[in-house]
């Protein structure tokens, strides 16, 4: 059953980013004791407890189910909790660095309300009447393809990780994010919701702004298929909004 | 400092803290809600397996009165029983509301909420989704709170409630991202902090889990009760040691899963205690047959309440028939499907498969005891869940008398929905009644901003370091078995401990820094970590989540009392009170106390039970 302990070796070197601004913050190294299993949050936990007490790290469950711990480790956004040590070359030093997205408050850790307040901006669910019986039914095929967006646990991994905003600030003011067009993708899929937010998708939420490069896809924790479930049936409803004859006709006459 | 007023403020924002602020405001009061983390990150986002709600979708037999007997006698009779009445006819309401706001649960065939079978309960009654319930509930009312515009602060930890004439009038607390202080004035306040798991070595809990909310309201005036009452849930990883505590869901057991030891053996059918004995299996084929119907046989006893799953893996254990690591097996791999399994399991299956290298689908899991909840707590009205201090309410793990000596798996969520709402709508009617917060003594708050500042003026005990002796003290002391002399040895140390505390330092600044952050976190951990030893102590009897060595059996005379801690003159004071008690038409339903014998799985009484099975 239980594989043995991995082999390789007892110490290695923790390069981490101290600072509290980009511009006169550095890599500082800091050698340590590895055990086997451990995560690269129990590597942190140990360099706090020995050389630096005061080393500002953001976590919460450590079973990556609460999204707070994400960072960039040797350049790729991840969850410090779910990244184990074995998975990286040990001879070499392990660079932990905060996310490049969001500004920085201290160390590894980042001022993520840019995203907060764009949940502010994206319209709540209304559900329609209840049945006759005054249940609501929904089958388990239906909700499936929703509950994929639900395991979305907030860690903003696919936010850091889009170039439309990580590499363009200025990108931030008319752009919503990976995250939440997967918020949007939930609430539109949603058997129950009446609310109609393409409009609001399109002309607010910069969903146009999205050249499909799936990088948001490939670094989600959860595995949800971001780009392709998400991102693409919302750029489809879009199209076929705004941009059908028919369904533009159609809304011309009617007045809506 | 900041310095911001409004009528109603919730602090914490777990599941009960949102849904108290969401009752506020629909109140119509000016509410805000303190995260000690992120919002949407406290420690509710980690609960899968399910709510509990007689909704009897699955089993139309159920009710909420077999529900409230399932949570007393789950609880050992101990728990209060107006809240358990309380809960069990409103948690369908509140799991109903849920949906209302875009939660989505799995379903049954017929378009339904889908329930699944979980400890101590008689019906298939959790409303689920796979094994990620938590983080659909704390979503859902996140998403309800930013509709309601609920005014939100993050990483904001609160040190002190304040009291004007005995009556709230605010808290004080810091902002992690800056180190400032900050001002909250307030009518009314809901403490929904939740545990003080991070006393113990060995759990399941985050570090926001340091008892903050008991340690404040104790100091302000309120009652603590049923302290030594702490819950280790039998199923946490063992292996690899840095992931050692992390929970597995009771649901791998509700879908079918089972324990074994080293030798393959279900052990569990040893120690079915005589309390429960009628309605569990006492057959390998009737326990598997029940899991499709249970109108013909009765609950395997690997669902048996978690108090007495807890105590027989400790036993098999410290008969040398555990697993390598130190656990027992936790087989689900021989008994489903792989697409079962991943289907009802995804995060489960995820967790082993990145941490520890297990497939579940094809290897058992190696589970063991780990610190869970704390069924002890802040005395609240069961109606009202208001406090002993006036303007001060509580809900959630940080309340007690809901769950008495053990909690059912499940019981919680619900517990969080049903006393949240409450807390949230009667905070509201009491700050409506009242014209203006009391006032703030500026003494209180220049004492205050003193003792937070203090650890960073001098270089003294290492907080990381004493907070490690802390935890060996608990886990090593006042364990799942304890005796007189490991207690009294505890109440030492912690004593030890405290001097210690006296004369702690951080280094570094105020801004986001963690060391400082845990020195001003171990004061609360100090004074409940106390408060749990020395009740634990009072109690001679074992009932639920607290297990005497010394007193084996439990004691009907204890069943009707609780342990009560107050603060005296800057000291903890415990008194036995008596339970209330329940009307005759609820006991009735519920059955009988346990008898003098009745507490199996100690270690001093389990081998001898052994000899025939062997």
């Amino acid at each position: 059953m239980t594989k043995a302990p991995e082999a390789g070796p007892r110490e290695v070197t923790m390069r981490v980013w101290r600072g509290e601004d980009r511009a006169s913050g550095a890599f500082a190294d800091h050698r340590v004791a590895v055990d086997p299993g451990m995560v690269i949050l129990d590597v942190l936990f140990r360099v706090q407890a020995t050389s630096a007490p005061d080393l500002a790290v953001r976590w919460n469950c450590k079973a990556g189910k609460c999204g707070s711990c994400s960072a960039e480790v040797n350049g790729r956004p991840r969850l410090m909790c779910m990244t184990r040590l074995s998975s990286l070359p040990l001879d070499q030093p392990i660079t932990v660095a905060p996310m490049a997205t969001f500004p920085l408050v201290r160390d590894l850790v980042t001022d993520v309300s840019f995203n907060y307040e764009k949940a502010k901006t994206i319209p709540a669910f209304r559900p329609a009447p209840k049945d006759a019986d005054g249940t609501r039914r929904m089958y388990q095929e239906e909700v499936e393809r929703v509950q994929e967006f639900h395991k979305c646990i907030e860690c903003f991994l696919c936010q850091d990780v889009c170039h439309v905003i990580r590499d363009h600030e200025e990108n931030k003011e008319a752009f919503a994010g990976p995250r939440f067009f997967v918020r949007l993708a939930a609430l539109e899929m949603h058997p129950l919701d009446t609310n109609d937010r393409i409009e609001l998708a399109r002309a607010k939420h910069g969903l146009g702004y999205c050249n499909i490069t799936k990088c948001c896809t490939e670094v989600c924790p959860e595995d949800i298929h971001i780009t392709d479930n998400a991102i693409i049936p919302l750029k489809e409803r879009v199209v076929t909004e705004f941009y059908d004859p028919l369904v533009w006709a159609k809304r011309r006459l009617l007045g809506r | 400092m900041d310095d911001l007023e409004y009528d109603v403020v919730v602090i914490g924002a777990g599941g009960a803290g949102m849904r108290a602020a969401i009752e506020a405001k629909a109140q119509g009061a000016r509410t805000a809600i303190v995260c000690k983390s992120l919002f949407g990150k406290a420690h509710t986002v980690m609960a899968e397996g399910g709510i509990a709600a007689a909704l009897r979708n699955v089993w139309k037999e159920d009710s909420w009165q077999v529900h409230f007997r399932d949570t007393m006698r789950g609880g050992k009779l101990l728990n209060h029983w107006r809240m358990a009445q309380i809960h069990a006819q409103e948690s369908p309401d509140r799991v109903l509301e849920l949906e209302e706001w875009g939660a989505m649960f799995d379903r049954t065939p017929d378009g339904l909420i889908l329930q699944r079978d979980f400890g101590g309960h008689r019906y298939a009654r959790l409303a689920h989704v796979g094994d990620r319930t938590g983080l659909e509930m704390i979503r859902t009312l996140q998403d309800r709170a930013v509709e309601l515009g609920i005014d939100v602060l993050m990483e904001c930890t609160i040190q002190k409630l304040l009291t004007d004439d005995g009556r709230v009038a605010g808290c004080l607390g810091y902002l992690r991202q800056s180190g400032e202080m900050v001002l909250l004035r307030a009518k009314a306040i809901v403490l929904a902090t939740g545990g003080i798991g991070k006393c113990w070595r060995v759990t399941s809990n985050s570090w926001e889990y340091t008892g903050d909310g008991m340690a404040m309201a104790l100091e302000a005036g309120a009652d603590l009760i049923d302290m030594e009452f702490v819950q280790f849930h039998p199923t946490g990883m063992v292996w690899p040691p840095s992931v050692r505590g992390i929970l597995v869901t009771e649901g791998v057991r509700g879908d079918g899963g089972t324990l074994r030891n080293k030798d393959g053996e279900r052990f569990m059918f040893w120690y079915i205690p005589d309390f429960f004995r009628e309605e569990t299996a006492d057959t390998e084929a009737e326990a598997d047959r029940w899991y499709d119907n249970k109108k013909d046989n009765r609950r395997t006893p690997d669902l048996l309440p978690r108090d007495e799953v807890a105590r027989a893996i400790n036993t098999e254990v410290k008969a040398g028939r555990g697993s390598a690591h130190g656990g027992v097996l936790l087989d689900i791999a021989s008994r489903r499907s792989p697409e079962y399994i991943r289907s009802r399991l995804p995060s489960m299956y995820h967790q082993f498969k990145e941490l520890a290298d297990i497939d579940i689908t094809k290897e058992p899991m190696e589970v063991g005891p780990t610190l869970h909840y704390m069924m002890g707590g802040i005395r609240v009205d069961p109606d009202t869940q208001a406090t002993t201090v006036p303007g001060l309410f509580a809900a959630g793990e940080v309340a007690a008398g809901m769950h008495g000596s053990n909690r059912l798996g499940g019981n919680s969520l619900s517990d969080l929905l049903v006393f949240g709402r409450r807390a949230g709508l009667h905070a509201a009617q009491h700050a409506n009644a009242q014209r203006a917060p009391g006032a703030v003594d500026p003494a209180d708050v220049a004492a205050t901003e003193r003792r937070l500042a203090a650890p960073l003026e001098r270089a003294g005990e290492d907080p990381y370091a004493l907070h490690h002796d802390l935890q060996a003290v608990m886990q090593d002391l006042v364990g799942i078995i304890r005796t007189r002399t490991e207690l009294d040895e505890a109440a030492r140390q912690l004593g030890d401990l405290r001097r210690r505390y006296d004369r702690v330092g951080a280094k570094g600044g105020r801004r986001y820094n963690p060391g400082w952050n845990l020195a001003l976190d171990l004061a609360s951990m100090l004074t409940v970590a106390e408060a749990v030893a020395r009740s634990a102590a009072l109690r001679e009897e074992s009932r639920g989540g607290h297990t005497r060595g010394d007193f084996p059996n439990s004691d009907p005379e204890w069943g009707r009392k609780n342990v009560v801690a107050r603060w005296r003159d800057g000291r903890i004071e415990l008194t036995t009170e008596p339970l209330a008690q329940m009307p005759p038409d609820l006991a009735a339903i519920v059955g009988s106390e346990p008898k003098a014998t009745e507490q199996t799985a100690v270690e001093s009484t389990a081998p001898a039970g052994l000899g025939g099975h062997r």
